[in-house]
Order: C-alpha cells, then sequence, then structure tokens
C-alpha cells in the first residue's frame, strides 16, 4: 500500500464461494472470500483443518475436485477472470502465469519419468522451444532452486530424491513458466525444520528476486510470523481477519485469531522449576459442515458472544492495517 | 512436587537423589533390511524419575520413534538394558512382559488406527482392566466412567464408537485407556502431531494436569521444539540414532550446546521468537541411515566441523550438572 | 486440580441408510442378488411342501414339454421325472454342498491364513509351502480324484470341495493379517499386554472379515459350479437330485428335447449369478467404508 507502482494487485478475488454437492443438498466450504496479492508479496492464509483454505488455494487454480464446486465469485489474474475460462485456456494460464506447490510433491511428480525430463515438458508445454534450449532452462532451473550437482540431478527418478529436493524439483517446475502468482498449499508440513528452513528461505528469496507473488497456505503460525507479509486467518469457510503479519501478532482482533496465538506453547516459559504454565484452550472443535450456525460460525466457540453473534454473521469491517469481521472487534484486551 | 522433580533432574550427572522408575542404558537397534543393517539406534542412555516427563525431540530419521518402540519392547533391541522399576526388562518373557506392561504404557500418534473401529469406547477402555483381570464387570464399569471424566469426556462417550469422535477427543480416549492401568511410566509417541493448535493446546493442557494428580512419568516424543519444550522437565536431542544433547529445559533451550540443537532451535520459527533466523541453516539433506558418517554423524551438515570430528565420534558428556553434549567442542 | 472441562459430543448417529445392510440394499445390482438368492432359499426350504414324493420317482409321461401338462410346469425327463420337483429339491443339495464346502473352506482358509500372517518366520514358510502345493494342483481334477476314491456321497463331496478350495482365501486372510498384525491397532493391544489369542480373535480376525465375507459369497457359487459339474460328470450323489445331476441327464435328449438339460442349467446359472452379485455389491460397500464422510 506504500508502494504506488506496485498497488495494482496481480491476483484478486472476489466473493468466492466454493460447496459441496452432496446427497444431503449444497454444503458451502468457503463463503464469500475476497483478497488480493500484488507482486512480490507473501500472502499467508491460515487457518486449522477443515477451514476451507486448500479448497481456496485449489480454486485459485480452477482445481477443485467434485464433489466441490466453485458456486460464485471471481478470481482476477492480471486483470482476467479465471473462472470464466473454459478448461483449455485455463491449462495456458496454470504452470505460465500462476503455478502451484503441495504439500507432498511425490503425488504432484510422475514416478517414471526423471526429474529433468518432467521439468523440459513444463517448458515445452507453454513455449515454443528447442529442446535443447528446454534443457539448458531446466538446468538453470535446477541450479536456481538449489539443486546440487544438476546435471546429475537431471537424471534421476523422484523417488530416487529426499523429500526437501523432491520440493525443490516442484518449486523449479512452478517456476518453468516464471509465473506471476505462486500458491503454495502447506509447502513444508511434511518437511523436518531445518529442511523446512531450506525451502521456505528459498521461496522468499524467489519472490523477493523475481517479484512473484505468492498465497501461502499453512497452519503453521511460527512460519508465518517469520516470512509472511500480510496474513489472512480463515474460521469455518469465511475469512475472520485480514491484516498485515506484524499488526496482527501484536494485536489480533478476532477472538479465533487471538486464541489461536494463545494456544501456541511459548519460548522459555517460566524460569527453572516453576509452574508449568497451561496453555490457552479454544474450547470445543469447529462446527460440521452441514451443521454450521446462522450467525457468526465461531459464537458457540468465543469468550465474547452474545444474541447479535447467534443471530447475525459480521460483515468484515476495516480495522487498522487491514480488516475483521467481529461483531466485538477490539474487545479482545477483554478477554 | 514439579519444583522436587526439577532439582532431581538438574542434579542428574550426580547420584540421582529420587529412584528412577526407568532407567535406559546403551540401548541399541538395528534392522536388517535387503539394502543392509540400519542402526536405528546407538548407545542411547537416559533415566526417567518418578512425576517427570522428559522429551526426546529430534527430525525423521534420528531414531525417536523406534526409542520408543523399544522402550515398551514392540522390539527388541540388540544391545543394552531397559529397566523398569529396578527391574530389567529387556529380555523379559512375554509371559512376564505382560504383566510388567502394567507399569509401561504408551500412547500412539494417531488414535483412529489404534483404537478398534467396531468397539465401543467403553469396551476399549474396560480391555485393559479385562487382561489384567481386574475387577467385576460392574467395577470396570464404573472405572471406565471415572477414567472418562478424568480425560474430560462425558459418560455417555462409552457407549460410542470410536469414529464417532474428532481427532482430539479420540486422543483423548487413547490417554485413558494408556492410563487404565494406572502406570508408572508412559511413552507418549507424536500424540498431539496429528492435531490443529487449538485442540493440541487441550491435549497438553490435559498431560500436564494429569502427571500433576497422578504423578505419572512420561516419555515424550515430538518433532515439534515448542510442543516438546512446553511439556517436558529436561530434553534429549537426537540425531541419527543417538542422543546429542541431554539437559534441562531451560539450560538447553537457553545455553544449547551442541550446533544441531542451536540450528534446530533456529530453524523452527515461532511467533515470540526472533523474526529472522540468526545463522545461515543447516545445508544439505540428513544422511542415509544405510550410510551413516564416520566419526560425529553430524559433521557432514555441521558448521564447526573439524577433522577431529570425522575420525572420532564424541561421547557425551558433562557440561554442567544435568546438561550432557556430544560434541568435541561445545563448552 | 480442577476437572478437565468436559468436551460435548458429536450427536449420535443412527441412520439405517449408513449402514452395512442399508447401503448394500441401495445398489441395485446387490439387491437383485438377494432376491434370486432369497428365491432359490425359499425353494429349498419349502421343497417338500410344495413337490411331495421323491423327485427320482417316475411321475408322469417321459419328456413332456413345459406347459404340455398342467401337473408337471416344467415338464418331465426321460424316466417321467418331474424337472420342477427336481429344481426345487436340488436346490436344497445345491445350497447344502455349496454352504457346507465354503465352510470347512473358510475355516481351515483363515486358521492356516491368520498362524501363518501374525507367527511369520518359519510357520509363515512351512505353511505357505502346503499353501501353494494346493495352489499348483488344479482343484477341479484334485476334487475329481479325491470324489472318485471316497465314493461319492453328499459328505465326502462337500469335504473334497472344501478341502481343494480355501487356498486363495489363506492367502488373502494371511495379507490382511499380517497388515493388522503390524498396525497401531495390534501394537496397541501388545503395549496393553493382551494374549496372542486375543489380538488375533477379537482385534485381528474382525477386521480382517470385510474381504474374507466378500470371497465366501463366491466360494459358495464357485462349490455350486464345482458339484454341478462332479454330478454331470456321473460323480454325484446317487440317491439325490442335483442340479448338476440333471443337467447330465438331460444330455441325451438335447436334441430332441433340450428343455430338459436347459432348465437345471438356468437354475445353476441364476444361483451363481446371485452370489456373484452380492459378492460385488459386498466388496463395494464394506471396501469403502473408511472414506465415506
Amino acid at each position: 500500500m506504500s508502494d504506488p507502482v506496485s498497488s495494482e494487485p496481480v491476483l484478486a478475488v472476489d466473493g468466492l464461494s466454493i460447496g459441496f454437492q452432496t446427497r444431503r443438498g449444497l454444503l458451502p466450504a468457503v463463503r464469500e472470500l475476497s483478497f488480493s496479492v500484488r507482486s512480490g508479496e507473501m500472502l499467508a492464509i491460515v487457518g486449522e483443518s477443515g477451514c476451507g483454505k486448500s479448497l481456496t488455494a485449489l480454486a485459485l487454480l480452477g482445481l477443485v475436485p467434485p464433489p466441490g464446486r466453485v458456486t460464485g465469485g471471481t478470481v482476477r489474474l492480471e486483470g482476467r477472470d479465471l473462472l470464466a475460462l473454459d478448461e483449455a485456456a485455463l491449462r495456458r494460464v496454470r504452470g505460465a502465469r500462476m503455478s502451484m506447490i503441495f504439500q507432498e510433491p511425490m503425488t504432484a511428480l510422475n514416478p517414471v519419468l526423471t526429474v529433468g525430463e518432467q521439468i523440459m515438458e513444463a517448458i515445452l508445454e507453454h513455449e515454443a522451444v528447442s529442446r535443447k534450449a528446454a534443457r539448458e532452462r531446466t538446468l538453470a532451473l535446477l541450479e536456481r532452486v538449489r539443486i546440487p550437482d544438476p546435471e546429475r540431478r537431471f537424471a534421476e527418478y523422484p523417488h530416487r530424491l529426499s523429500g526437501g529436493m523432491r520440493q525443490r524439483v516442484m518449486i523449479a517446475m512452478a517456476l518453468a513458466g516464471a509465473p506471476a502468482v505462486l500458491v503454495a498449499d502447506e509447502p513444508t508440513t511434511a518437511l523436518d525444520v531445518t529442511i523446512q528452513a531450506q525451502i521456505l528461505g528459498l521461496i522468499d528469496e524467489l519472490r523477493r528476486e523475481q517479484g512473484t507473488a505468492v498465497v501461502f497456505i499453512t497452519h503453521d503460525l511460527g512460519v508465518v510470523s517469520r516470512y509472511v507479509d500480510r496474513v489472512l486467518v480463515m474460521y469455518a469457510g469465511r475469512k475472520v481477519e485480514e491484516r498485515d503479519t506484524r499488526d496482527l501478532f501484536a494485536g489480533p482482533l478476532h477472538p479465533y485469531t487471538r486464541g489461536l496465538i494463545a494456544a501456541q506453547p511459548r519460548a522459555g516459559a517460566g524460569a527453572a522449576g516453576a509452574e508449568r504454565e497451561r496453555l490457552a484452550e479454544i474450547p470445543g472443535t469447529v462446527p460440521a459442515l452441514a451443521a454450521m450456525p446462522p450467525g457468526c460460525a465461531f459464537a458457540p466457540r468465543c469468550p465474547l458472544a452474545d444474541a447479535r453473534c447467534v443471530q447475525a454473521v459480521p460483515p468484515p469491517r476495516r480495522a487498522g492495517s487491514g480488516l475483521v469481521a467481529c461483531h466485538h472487534a477490539g474487545e479482545t484486551h477483554a478477554l | 512436587m514439579p519444583s522436587d522433580v526439577m532439582l532431581a533432574a538438574e542434579a542428574n550427572a550426580t547420584p540421582a537423589p529420587a529412584v528412577p522408575v526407568l532407567q535406559v542404558s546403551g540401548l541399541s537397534v538395528e534392522y536388517r533390511t535387503a539394502r543392509g543393517v540400519v542402526h536405528a539406534l546407538d548407545d542411547v542412555s537416559f533415566e526417567l524419575a518418578p512425576g517427570e516427563t522428559l522429551g526426546i525431540v529430534g527430525e525423521s530419521g534420528c531414531g525417536k520413534s523406534t526409542l520408543a518402540r523399544a522402550v515398551v519392547r514392540l522390539l527388541d533391541p540388540s544391545a543394552g538394558t531397559i529397566r523398569l522399576g529396578g527391574t530389567d526388562i529387556t529380555h523379559a518373557s512375554r509371559r512376564r512382559m505382560r504383566a510388567a506392561r502394567r507399569d509401561l504404557q504408551m500412547v500412539l500418534q494417531d488414535p483412529a488406527a489404534s483404537l478398534d473401529p467396531r468397539w465401543t469406547v467403553g469396551d476399549l477402555l474396560a480391555e485393559p482392566l479385562e487382561i489384567h483381570g481386574i475387577g467385576t464387570r460392574a467395577e470396570r464399569r464404573a472405572r471406565v466412567a471415572d477414567l472418562l471424566g478424568k480425560v474430560g469426556l462425558p459418560p455417555e462417550a462409552a457407549q460410542r464408537r470410536p469414529h464417532e469422535f474428532s481427532g482430539g477427543q479420540r486422543q483423548r480416549i487413547g490417554i485413558a485407556r494408556a492410563l487404565a492401568l494406572e502406570p508408572k511410566v508412559v511413552v507418549l509417541d507424536e500424540p498431539v502431531s496429528a492435531l490443529d493448535v487449538s485442540v493440541q493446546a487441550q491435549i497438553l493442557n490435559l498431560l500436564t494436569d494429569l502427571q500433576r494428580t497422578l504423578g505419572v512419568s512420561f516419555l515424550f516424543i515430538g518433532h515439534d521444539l515448542s510442543v516438546v519444550e512446553h511439556v517436558s522437565d529436561r530434553v534429549a536431542v537426537m540425531y541419527l540414532g543417538r542422543i546429542v544433547e541431554l539437559g534441562g529445559r531451560d539450560s538447553l533451550w537457553r545455553r544449547p550446546a551442541h550446533p544441531y540443537t542451536r540450528a534446530l532451535l533456529d530453524a523452527a520459527p515461532r511467533i515470540d521468537g526472533p523474526s529472522a533466523p540468526a545463522g545461515p541453516g543447516l545445508a544439505g539433506d540428513t544422511p542415509s541411515p544405510y550410510d551413516l558418517p564416520s566419526g560425529c554423524r553430524f559433521h557432514t551438515r555441521c558448521p564447526i566441523a573439524a577433522d577431529r570430528c570425522r575420525n572420532e565420534a564424541p561421547a557425551l558428556r558433562a557440561l554442567s550438572p544435568g546438561h550432557l553434549v556430544a560434541c568435541h567442542f561445545a563448552e | 486440580m480442577a476437572l478437565p472441562e468436559t468436551v460435548s459430543l458429536p450427536p449420535a448417529r443412527a441412520d439405517f441408510r449408513d449402514t452395512t445392510v442399508g447401503r448394500l440394499l441401495r445398489r441395485p445390482s446387490a439387491l437383485l442378488g438377494l432376491i434370486l438368492l432369497a428365491g432359490i432359499l425359499a425353494m429349498a426350504a419349502f421343497a417338500d411342501i410344495a413337490f411331495t414324493g421323491d423327485p427320482l420317482d417316475m411321475a408322469g409321461m417321459p419328456l413332456l414339454r413345459p406347459g404340455e401338462d398342467a401337473a408337471f410346469p416344467l415338464g418331465t425327463d426321460m424316466m417321467g421325472r418331474d424337472l420342477a420337483s427336481g429344481i426345487f429339491h436340488g436346490a436344497r443339495v445345491s445350497l447344502l454342498i455349496g454352504g457346507v464346502a465354503a465352510l470347512v473352506s473358510l475355516v481351515i482358509g483363515i486358521g492356516i491364513g491368520a498362524l501363518s500372517g501374525y507367527y511369520g518366520g518359519r510357520i509363515d514358510r512351512a505353511l505357505m509351502r502346503v499353501t501353494e502345493l494346493f495352489q499348483t494342483i488344479p482343484p477341479f481334477l484334485f476334487t475329481l480324484a479325491l470324489v472318485a476314491i471316497l465314493q461319492p456321497s453328499i459328505a465326502t463331496i462337500t469335504a473334497a470341495i472344501g478341502i481343494t478350495s480355501w487356498s486363495g482365501l489363506a492367502r488373502l486372510v494371511r495379507a490382511e493379517v499380517l497388515r493388522l498384525r503390524n498396525s497401531e491397532l495390534a501394537q496397541a493391544s501388545i503395549i496393553l499386554g493382551a494374549s496372542d489369542a486375543r489380538i488375533i480373535f477379537r482385534h485381528i480376525l474382525p477386521n480382517a472379515l470385510a474381504p474374507v465375507i466378500v470371497s465366501a459369497s463366491i466360494l459358495v457359487a464357485t462349490a455350486i459350479l464345482t458339484e454341478s459339474s462332479l454330478s454331470f460328470l456321473g460323480l454325484g450323489d446317487p440317491n439325490v437330485v442335483s442340479w448338476g445331476g440333471m443337467v447330465g441327464a438331460g444330455r441325451e435328449t438335447i436334441r430332441t428335447d433340450p428343455h430338459v438339460a436347459a432348465i437345471p442349467g438356468v437354475a445353476i446359472v441364476i444361483a451363481v449369478l446371485a452370489l456373484n452379485l452380492l459378492g460385488d455389491g459386498l466388496n463395494d460397500v464394506l471396501n469403502t467404508k473408511g472414506e465415506r464422510r
């Protein structure tokens, strides 16, 4: 917002709704979600399992698996609404202007092709270049994602690589078309912390150097605090808070965000011999999709909930550096 | 009570004042596979005091799960001894081991997989009592209700089957089942790794409360440093089958002595921690367990490795009372 | 310490549509299989009431066509035996032999598979060699040889079919038990101090049952076919009527009066089809149990 040059968002999502078609009717899983990302910005979508964050990531690329389907809204990439495109046009966008990396790279890599062949294929899919040029580019990409000895790795099959190396290969493949937006769905959740640090460092460096916008789906607030510019917190399919990272951790406005942060174990809690501090709990569990309360979905677990919360869904309201959807926003200090 | 435990833990290098409930010394486990022998666990020793929680933390392949399984004798160790309350159970017969299990229980990572889907929760919780011939049917039913209350589940839960519960509730059932026999030691193998943060907090608080009221000792296996730190009195850091550092939670977190511990702490971002890593982080992957590095197993990734590290494996030595480290250069 | 806060439970689910039987009935093919099977069972149950007298006795004019004489709706064979009576009484023999033979093979297959999978090592190797031996001999020839040696009777035919058809099942059970034996389910029981017998009979086998139930329905179908084939070749029990035997008896008049062989043939096809439809339905229903939302 401070930089006027890049203030035009590359990706703008408006009113995105996703539902599951079941024999009991359409169950909304994501409701009226709006957000945007600018070049070189990293936006995190955080929330617990079932909040709709991964579904949102898939919807950005038109990959929502049945029985799920997008039921409304727009996804504008560089001004073009992707939801209005047909499959062929979408395929030209995927991998070229917007790519995605997944939690488990093995499911996205072809086990019978070598690493190099797969990346070359990704390049040749979108560009009319010679195989020789594509090979050269592939080696450069492998080097770009810090894979040691790219010549040798080029000819290796995915199962021969470690989890961290596979994720690097995925990133190299995602970068093949020099995309404007990279969607990363829990890319380090399956990795060890020292490897996670390597991969996150790499993604961070790429967006700084190439200006790639990153939509980062995660449940890990620690990772968010270190690498991300802006955070969107989802609960039960809706955005409950969206803030600059520093502001969010300094003063969460939504009671759910506050609960999430307080539930994290802290460093060096108490001196030696001190009573172990209890973690703040969020009582209860997330409501099931089929049993969503009519008002604020968090109301049944919220210490601030009153009659208004039970009846009406709170609309997102501007608050400091972002938005919050809570009738009692700002009252969390009273907790 | 916890402060006594902490003192006992801190003074571990000198003769332990409390008789340990669990003593593991020189424990090694080898797997024979088609690709060769894997030394999954190599010469691991520690003690667990009554009412204490010892955390075991490390990345995949460090041997922490093997350690958990060897301690409860799901795996047979190739060397070393395990003593439970002074009795050597390393080679206990199946019959003797079954009796010993009253004092030594385990909570597995995935309660969805370890709780029989066909059984009701009441039957699952009564099973350990039934196996060991404890109580009449009515007494067992009363005990089940009591156990459910202890882990924060309503008595009606006894009639339900495991799949009707959420992940966190299922883990409560797993914990209740492990506590049914009133064991002295419970091994917890990544008990909250599959859970969401808010539910994880519920389970961690539950474990803390249970330990306070029951005085049970926990061996807590985990990969999340902040979780392990939160629940543990002392923590052992493992790398490729060995303990590289073991110390009181505070001294380990404030003054990590092993370069691997430092890298681990630095690599795991936390919301109240520094906003950027202090160092460049570890390069490369953990070496293959089939082809372990010579000397210190960490030397291939260590920022301060020297020739000595390539040739000579560092022994675990006391830096200060109760703080052990296996590094030639730690001070 | 304050008691931990009690968590609330989701409402109990008792929807019949979600039970195994409920979901089975919603599959048209499985439902058809069940209806056909129920029909055959009813025929077997009411054979004595519907057709008094021995079905092997001559009842009327030989080689009556179906519909020619209202007393013999399906006609008669060359000996003047009532085909309808034969079909009803034959259903008894087919179901009896099919069911009991499948039971014999289930007991042997589950026993060997469970021991082999649970204990592994030397026991596994020895039992699997025996299983492979049984698998290498063509089962029908093996059954034929056994029946020829033992003299055909309902008991020997049932035993012979049971003894020769368990090997596939044993391998199936072994694989399931092996998987469950290394699962957290069995490990949790070991940690509690449970005995081997408890782990096998109360946790492992009940959870390994789904594929066994599916293959049991196929086993019954195969046993019915085998019995029919034996009878067709003249190695059936001569004292009872069986569908296979009826097909065999109709062979001589197949050019002039094809209905004599065709009617019992259709009965065999329907029985085998019914069991296969049921097996397929069970397979779909039981194997997707854990994946449903």
